[in-house]
């Protein structure tokens, strides 16, 4: 597999929303707005790419019957370094972000990417793998709360356009559901096209 | 690895041992930062609710059995406002906020520390100049009828938000009877009317979205 292929993957072919549906839970939480949704995506991408590289060094010395268990233990670090250092740097992202961030831990995609990629591959393939995942995890967070706001609040990025009238059902949580849905269909669509 | 006893069992201990050690020292390394962002985060609060002040004193004053933070402002030496502590029981949880009064009693300003009310509809309480905090600026809390129009009162909620506008004129009642307590020692009347908003949030929780 090329090294490019392994970063443009996880934005198409393996997206970890649109396909593999994986994390479920922060994609639907935290894509109030498209910048909430960019900033859980790059929080996540962070998490993964550390903990994949950092899984892939120690994936020799861990007895296979605890590796789970190890791998939550370095996941869960990553996650508390990211999460003080936010709240140090950037308190106002951290605000925003709250309860979510400590729930990186048991996004399933950052676990998954251990077992699945980064346990049996070299260290570079697995920091280009949590590249391309968390990119595709970024983008389609970032999609789904742009539509979102600019559906339910009519603004982009913070930018209002419109003030009145907008159906704010788009920025509680069925609005996620919809455009979830809605979005899973355009993308299946579109990738079995290019099959 | 083939796994035995012993080698899960070191492997396992070095892992946590390293973990940790690394989290501590994060944890360490940011600890200095984070209460620094803490406290500008509060000093501009006060710099938003009070008058130009050059020295803060802090203290707790009880106001029905819960503890107050007061923060009381002089300039050269003369007292010029307080900033108080409160919260509010919104739609979405607590909510944090610094109301500040001049030495009159007059609001000054008020400022949102912390919310989790709905985007777009009672998060517009954290804006500057929002409706809400603008009915209240250079006004006396005594002089009015501190609830919503829609429960008899005088006070424009947010539209669309009536269950954090009431939360937000409870929070504001709250630092008011303690800015009463710190400079008369009594406690205002009528604050029981906190309970009845209470009871009548639960019969109307759907209206948040009228």
């Amino acid at each position: 597999m090329s090294k490019l292929s392994l970063i443009t993957k996880g934005i198409l072919k393996e997206n970890p929303t649109f396909v593999l549906l994986l994390g479920m839970c922060p994609t639907l939480g935290t894509t109030t707005s498209a910048i909430n949704g960019m900033s859980m995506g790059v929080a996540t991408m962070a998490v993964l790419i550390l903990s994949n590289m950092t899984i892939s060094m120690i994936k020799n010395l861990i007895p296979d019957k605890v590796r789970i268990p190890a791998f939550i233990v370095v996941i869960a670090s990553f996650v508390t370094v990211v999460e003080l250092l936010m709240q140090a740097y950037l308190p106002a992202l951290y605000e925003t972000l709250g309860v979510f961030i400590p729930l990186i831990v048991v996004n399933c995609i950052i676990l998954g990417r251990a077992e699945a990629f980064a346990s049996k591959n070299s260290i570079g393939d697995s920091a280009l793998d949590g590249i391309g995942i968390g990119l595709g995890f970024t983008l389609s967070l970032t999609t789904i709360g742009a539509i979102r706001e600019i559906l339910g609040n009519g603004s982009i990025f913070g930018w209002q356009f419109a003030s009145e009238g907008m159906p704010m059902i788009f920025i509680f949580a069925p609005g996620a559901f919809i455009v979830l849905g809605y979005l899973l269909v355009l993308f299946n669509k579109v990738t079995a096209k290019n099959k | 690895m083939k796994s035995s006893f012993k080698n899960m069992t070191i492997v396992m201990f070095c892992i946590t041992l390293i973990c940790s050690a690394a989290v501590g020292g994060v944890y360490l390394l940011t600890k200095e930062r984070i209460e620094q962002a803490a406290t500008i985060k509060f000093q501009k609060a006060l710099s938003v609710v009070l008058p130009a002040f050059d020295t803060v004193s802090q203290e707790s004053v009880d106001v029905n059995g819960e503890m107050i933070t007061i923060n009381t402002a002089t300039l050269e030496g003369r007292t010029v406002g307080y900033a108080v502590s409160s919260n509010a029981g919104g739609f979405g949880g607590t909510i944090d906020m610094v109301v500040g009064f001049d030495a009159d009693g007059k609001v000054v300003g008020v400022n949102i520390l912390k919310h989790s009310e709905t985007p777009g509809l009672g998060s517009l309480i954290a804006n500057e100049g929002n409706i809400l905090v603008n009915q209240f600026v250079g006004k006396n809390p005594a002089e009015m009828t501190l609830k919503v129009r829609k429960d008899g009162g005088s006070i424009d909620a947010l539209t669309g938000a009536t269950i954090t506008s009431r939360a937000y004129i409870n929070g504001i009642e709250k630092a008011f009877n303690a800015y009463l307590r710190k400079t008369t020692g009594a406690t205002a009347e009528g604050y029981t009317g906190a309970t009845t908003v209470n009871a009548t949030d639960k019969a109307e929780k759907g209206e948040e979205n009228e």
